[in-house]
């Protein structure tokens, strides 16, 4: 059986482009970049030309671009590094109820070091109003930081001019692009933001790498302290082969996105449409335009999100949801319920996320699969009886 | 390759897939209804008893594998017993029938005790016998 895998979202395969042009980097060019011997300068030439490449790829310059073990690393460096660096001048931030772990939680941190922060809710869409981030902004806020694209629900955020609101204010701006990067376009200075969150594994590259881009000028203390790599903001020496792969991904990201974005965004409405058509009580959640190219994210009633994912795997087909049944957390995302979503509708719900490598077959035979699935599971679901939505959700 | 399946035994897989007794029951003896679509885990449980047997059971089941597989399994353990042998039916027992279950669903299983004991609970109120014995806190 041919497995489609139908989770981009979480992690994508590195393309071989990306893998070759990092094998070299391992055993054979494997200088320290920081060494004067022409091993160390191969390995340094190698690590700026994909540090330029990642800069052109957001339209930033490469003296912009930290490397960090990925996006979760870059958004706690935004976030604590400026934090830290401007305490002088004020102990609030701004964010939203939207927001990836790797944000949620390093605000949560830094609450509980004395910052306050504001979690600004979205509407039902998953969208933030700009409004309501320069409502929230006082004289103490130091940084705000929203979501570009939606890791869960795919909406995109108006970040731009949420950017302008923030530095109309004073406030540092980051947004963590790790969905959209590569993806849709993103221009740092169109988006005016201070800071910016990438991720090498949601492109294509490998896994445990990822990069912050720092507008010239911003005040941030160093995230790990030792050596002088990096500019000193993030000492260690530098993991040469995935920077390279980095490189790679984003080189191709840059030539094949705009092609690939369109092509994915015929797939995904193919996809979200043949649902609805074929399944009843089924509702898409996120924004139905402002949406990442490649996100599918429904909610059907009466069944459980993991007992439809373990029939989808039977199946060969890879999916994931916003439910997490285990007795370590019964709470479903918290994104669905910002969004509005009753619990128990969060508890029902299927992301999608389609990639490269996916095609109109793989498309076709979810939506010859899953409805069976919806129809078995709600045969043997003691809620399908009870509710019916009307046809509010068509 | 090493699937999503490896962490399951192969009697949750097979309870998965083809759950047995699914569905209501007409005019039941007892009915156990626990959990809540808001913890996204609710499990019904329908008994027929005769002669103080539990002659026959079915249920409906809102949630993961586990929670089907527990609830299925259930289903075939309590079919055939006497109301106390089906009142002494612990979670450790749903589990070691089902081949084992990962730590983070055990609480399935737990939800398959509770539904026995809340549908003998329901057949003890409906028939009026043995009303009030010791049967464990109602869920």
């Amino acid at each position: 059986m041919r497995r489609i895998y139908l989770d981009h979202a979480a992690t994508t395969p590195a393309r071989p482009e990306v893998v070759k042009a990092m094998s070299p980097y391992f055993a054979d060019s494997f200088g320290n970049p920081s060494s004067v011997h022409s091993y160390g300068q191969q390995a340094r030439t190698a690590l700026e030309e994909a540090r330029a490449k990642v800069a052109e790829l957001i339209g930033a310059r490469s003296e912009e671009i930290v490397f960090t073990s990925g996006g979760t690393e870059a958004d706690n460096y935004a976030l604590k590094g400026v934090a830290y660096a401007n305490q002088q001048r004020g102990n609030h931030i701004i964010t939203t109820s939207v927001e990836h772990h790797a944000v949620l939680e390093v605000c949560k941190f830094l609450e509980r070091g004395g910052f306050t922060v504001t979690y600004l809710p979205v509407d039902r869409y998953g969208l933030v109003d700009p409004g309501d981030v320069k409502k929230a902004l006082t004289a103490r806020t130091v940084l705000v930081s929203v979501i570009h694209g939606s890791n869960e629900v795919g909406t995109i955020e108006p970040v731009e001019e949420i950017g302008g609101i923030a530095r109309a204010a004073g406030a540092y701006f980051h947004t963590d692009a790790v969905q959209t990067v590569g993806h849709i376009p993103v221009n740092v200075d169109r988006l005016k933001v201070d800071l910016l969150s990438i991720s090498a594994h949601k492109l294509y590259g490998p896994k445990g790498i990822g990069a912050l881009y720092i507008r010239k000028g911003t005040r941030l203390v160093p995230f790990v302290h030792g050596g002088a790599q990096e500019g000193g903001r993030r000492a260690g020496t530098e993991n040469v082969p995935a920077i390279v792969g980095l490189g790679k991904a984003a080189e191709l990201a840059g030539q094949e996105m705009s092609k690939e974005a369109e092509r994915l965004v015929r797939l995904r409405d193919k996809l979200i449409n043949g649902l609805v058509e074929r399944i009843d009580n089924i509702g898409l959640n996120g924004h139905p335009t402002r949406r990442l190219p490649n996100n599918v994210n429904v909610n059907i009633d009466f069944v459980e999100g993991e007992s439809m994912l373990l029939n989808l795997d039977l199946e060969g087909i890879c999916a994931s949801t916003g439910s997490a049944c285990s007795s370590a957390s019964l709470e479903p995302s918290h994104v669905l319920l910002a969004l509005g979503l009753p619990p128990e509708q969060a508890h029902c719900s299927l992301r999608l996320s389609l990639g490269r490598e996916n095609t109109d077959a793989d498309i076709e035979r979810v939506l010859q699969v899953l409805p069976g699935i919806v129809a078995k599971l709600r045969a043997v679901s003691p809620l399908a009886k009870t509710k019916n939505r009307g046809g509010e959700n068509a | 390759m090493p699937d999503v399946w490896s962490q399951y035994g192969e009697k949750v897989l097979d309870h998965f897939k083809n759950p047995r007794n699914v569905g209501e029951m007409e005019n039941p003896d007892g009915v156990g209804r626990v959990g809540s679509p808001v913890c996204g885990d609710v499990m019904e449980l329908y008994i027929k008893v005769k002669d103080d047997i539990i002659v026959d059971a079915k249920f409906k089941t809102f949630g993961c594998a586990a929670a089907i597989s527990s609830s299925s399994m259930l289903t075939e353990m309590v079919k055939g017993k006497s109301i106390q042998e089906a009142l002494k039916i612990s979670n450790k027992a749903v589990v070691e029938a089902l081949g084992g279950l990962p730590p983070a669903k055990i609480h399935c299983s737990v939800m398959a005790e509770e539904a026995v004991k809340a549908a003998i609970e329901d057949y003890f109120k409906k028939s009026g016998k043995q009303e009030g014995t010791e049967i464990g806190p109602a869920p």
